[in-house]
């Protein structure tokens, strides 16, 4: 399968601001993939010059086989971009700006676009002063998600959605994974990148610092044990095990992948009552990847 | 405790009104002192030349007798009584200094109030514990403070350069007077509508049309409508007469429309709601039209509101200013010592000529403000995060500056050719042969479009090459080339100061020579300057 996104290595400063650090990142033809990081971490730098707005000042970035700064206007053609903050012009309507943004990008499917606007719940008639935050993020997912482009760069797309039209984009998303578009989907909000994506890549401080499926990542990482036992246990000095808490006959503790089949043969031994294991949301695994005092303790332990 | 209990002191529509006035005053510290400085300072450094200039009585005497009746002078600078020194500076300078001011009270009223409302600023400033009215007053006492500046100033600045005491208290408070008076007009039109540039076109048109309806009336003759002069702000600076037996009573004029004009606002902000004009939203479209399809339609779609009102406005105010220069003969008529004069400089046909010359370079001066005004809208675009959805289309960065820049230049041509007809047409209309002279005017208005390219292709190099500056140096181009053209000559400037601007070198039509060469080099210019600019885009990052 060929990659539609290549990024090696790509830094962009601006003044004495490094905004991109060698960043790495590949999308592969046909997956959704989630660029997560918190912000100010480089995702919309990434975004723009991929977009080429912004020019690189080393590595190398190759969008759809072609370069982005210099072949910008042909690659605009094959591909979709909803900016993280919709700005509109205020003396347009929606659907005007709808129809306008389709044109330039060279058509979009009218059929398409009413059944986006029925979805989302649009009034296309106001105008775009009139339109909260919300109803001009919608406008521009309608106007991307109506074009027939192969590529989909969406800047945290969600951001202003009340969780009813979340839940439509979703679906959205969704349907264009099996029409075979690529998505490279830019996010803070956790639940919707593990709800979403193929694959994810976590950027902090203008690097990527993990990429892979999720599956990928969990195994990397620890699950959360939590047991009600029938009587007191001690898993103390137990290698794999993190952060243990036991109040009486409830404990509560990390556990890696590794150690997990000793740990539950100690609670069976003692007597389980209920036992809850689960895999790390991403939100945990994020926090990992951005809360230094966690970092390092986990080093430690 | 209940929940009632727990509420603040009360306040009063004005609760926070201080701070705001300390965060306008803030956001203000570089442009407002700046703007105080350089008005203060024109006016004195006026004073200090024309004092160098004419040293003796009687040269001043001459000045006054043929400056002060030139109808086409009259019609720029205003009313002239008396040969004093004094006199003379108010009728170099008065007016303008008005001008200046009053541009200055327009943008910082509505930048603290409708810019601030429409980019949802005041929004959060108004959630806090601040007054329904504490925004509308700290941006009418910002602009007031800046008025009040001015005229202490003058007060202090212009005895310096031995102006009459009393004159110059009377000169300074009539051009704070004026400052103020736009403040009330601002304020109002800070209420019309729910978008801040409509609300400073409304303001900028009041202050357009407060100019001709003085020019007129200062430039008209005996039996002319001189009286339309005291129908405008602009014109009640010269008609307090500051040095010639003030007459302290026209101040209260400006103090009246500076009252009725906030009380109309306040009348006006209480009756609406936040965010809203006096008309509600209507509905539009919920499709594009055929025409709206590329960033040409685009472009179109966003300044042929504003490209009407200047259309509209040129057409009205050059038939009307045509018009009068029928009058300027009639004047000659009446005085033969004037006659006399005036047939030593080249006769009727040549004053009439002078004064339509002049018309037509203030033409082209609006002109190429319209033309850097639309090229700048690309910077606007730009920083309001509106430029990037439409580069992130099949969209060039060239192709999308090439269409704001065309309306520039299509709009810039189109308001001349209005211009020189409108002028011939109003004259024709009362002088006769009115098919030679719409022909003529057009000629002439046209000839000034070359120079007010050389001034849009400036915002487009300075915009390609170095755009966070393309703002203030776009209109300081501006600003330097309009000083230079009203004031160059009386000042006596050096030839090489002079031809630093683009207007210098095109035709004072009618009446002059016409020759192709500066006019075709001064295009190449306009070239050259735009194409390094459109190069620079190409190589900068966006945003």
């Amino acid at each position: 399968m060929s990659d539609a996104i290549e990024i090696r290595a790509l830094r962009k400063s601006f003044g004495r601001t490094r905004a991109l650090d060698g960043l790495d990142l590949s999308v592969r033809a046909g997956e959704v993939h989630a660029f997560l990081g918190p912000n100010g971490a480089g995702k919309t730098t990434t975004i723009r010059i991929l977009l080429g707005l912004l020019r690189k000042d080393g590595g190398e970035a190759t969008l759809l086989g072609g370069d982005p700064w210099r072949d910008a206007v042909g690659l605009h053609r094959r591909l979709a971009y909803v900016p993280g903050d919709v700005t509109l012009w205020p003396g347009l309507t929606g659907g005007e700006i709808i129809d306008l943004l389709g044109r330039l990008r060279g058509g979009m499917d009218a059929k398409r676009r009413q059944a986006l606007i029925e979805r989302f719940a649009l009034d296309p008639t106001k105008k775009a002063r009139a339109y909260s935050r919300g109803n001009r993020q919608k406008v521009a997912l309608i106007a991307a998600l109506a074009s027939d482009a192969e590529l989909l760069l969406l800047d945290e797309p969600t951001a202003g959605l009340d969780p009813l039209m979340e839940a439509a984009f979703r679906d959205c998303v969704n349907d264009e994974r099996h029409d075979g578009r690529t998505v490279l989907l830019s996010s803070h909000i956790l639940a919707e990148a593990e709800a979403l994506s193929d694959r994810v890549t976590i950027i902090r401080d203008g690097q990527a610092v993990e990429t892979g499926t999720l599956a990928e990542m969990r195994h990397l990482t620890r699950d959360f044990v939590d047991a009600e036992l029938a009587g007191p246990v001690s898993l103390d000095g137990l290698p794999g095990v993190h952060d243990l808490a036991v109040q009486g006959t409830h404990l509560r503790c990390e556990v890696d992948h590794a150690a997990l089949n000793e740990v539950l043969a100690r609670l069976t031994a003692v007597g389980v009552r209920s036992l809850t294991c689960r895999p790390p949301t991403l939100e945990e695994l994020f926090l990992r990847h951005y809360s230094s005092e966690r970092t390092s303790a986990g080093a430690r332990g | 405790m209940t929940v009632a209990a727990r509420t603040g002191p009360a306040g009063t529509g004005l609760t926070g009104t201080g701070q705001l006035t300390r965060l306008a005053l803030r956001r203000d510290r570089i442009g407002l002192p700046a703007g105080v400085y350089v008005i203060t300072v024109l006016v004195t450094v006026t004073a200090y030349g024309l004092k160098k200039l004419y040293p003796t009585a009687d040269s001043r005497a001459a000045l006054a007798a043929t400056a002060g009746t030139n109808p086409a002078l009259r019609f720029l600078y205003g009313r002239l009584d008396g040969a004093s020194l004094g006199s003379l500076t108010t009728w170099r300078y008065g007016m303008w200094a008005g001008i200046f001011v009053s541009l200055m009270t327009i943008f910082v009223v509505i930048r603290h109030t409708r810019s601030d409302e429409e980019a949802g600023r005041l929004e959060l400033v108004g959630s806090a514990a601040v007054g329904r009215q504490a925004a509308l007053v700290a941006a009418l006492l910002t602009a007031a403070a800046a008025s009040v500046a001015v005229a202490v100033l003058l007060c202090v600045t212009l005895p310096l350069v031995r102006l009459p005491a009393a004159g110059s208290a009377a000169l300074a408070l009539a051009i704070g007077c004026c400052g103020l008076a736009f403040t009330g007009i601002a304020a109002v039109a800070a209420q019309l509508t729910s978008s801040a540039r409509t609300a400073r076109g409304i303001a900028l048109g009041a202050l357009g049309v407060a100019f001709v309806l003085r020019g007129v009336g200062d430039s008209a003759g005996a039996g002319g409508p001189s009286w339309l002069s005291w129908a405008s702000p602009l014109g009640w600076i010269q008609l307090t007469r500051p040095f010639a037996a003030p007459r302290w009573w026209v101040l209260g004029l400006p103090l009246a429309v500076c009252l009725l004009g906030t009380g109309l606002a306040f009348e006006l902000a209480a009756r609406r709601d936040h965010g809203a004009g006096l008309l509600p939203d209507r509905p539009g479209r919920a499709t594009a039209s055929d025409f709206l399809r590329g960033p040409f339609g685009l472009a179109w779609r966003l300044e042929r509101g504003l490209l009407l009102g200047w259309v509209t406005g040129y057409a009205v105010t050059f038939v009307a200013c045509g018009a009068a220069a029928k009058g300027i003969g009639q004047l000659l008529g009446t005085s033969s010592a004037l006659q006399r004069e005036f047939s030593r400089l080249g006769g009727q046909a040549v004053i009439v000529n002078a004064y339509l010359a002049a018309l037509m370079l203030l033409a082209g001066l609006v002109a190429a403000a319209y033309a850097i005004s639309t090229i700048l809208r690309l910077r606007t675009e730009e920083t309001g995060d509106r430029a990037e959805p439409v580069l992130a289309t099949a969209t060039g960065r060239v192709r999308w500056a090439l269409s704001h820049i065309v309306l520039a230049v299509v709009g810039a041509a189109l308001l001349l050719a209005v211009a020189g007809v409108a002028t011939g047409l109003g004259y024709g209309l009362r002088a006769g042969s009115v098919g030679y002279q719409v022909g003529r005017m057009a000629g002439a208005a046209l000839g000034q479009l070359p120079p007010a390219l050389v001034l849009a292709a400036i915002a487009i190099l300075v915009f390609g090459l170095w755009p966070e500056a393309s703002v203030p140096a776009a209109w300081t181009a501006l600003g330097l080339v309009v000083a230079i053209a009203l004031f160059g000559q009386v000042l006596q400037l050096s030839h090489w100061v002079m031809d630093i601007s683009p207007f210098t070198h095109a035709p004072r039509l009618p009446g002059g020579t016409v020759s192709a060469a500066p006019l075709l080099w001064l295009c190449l210019l306009a070239l050259a300057l735009a194409a390094v600019g459109l190069a620079g885009l190409r190589r900068r990052d966006i945003g």
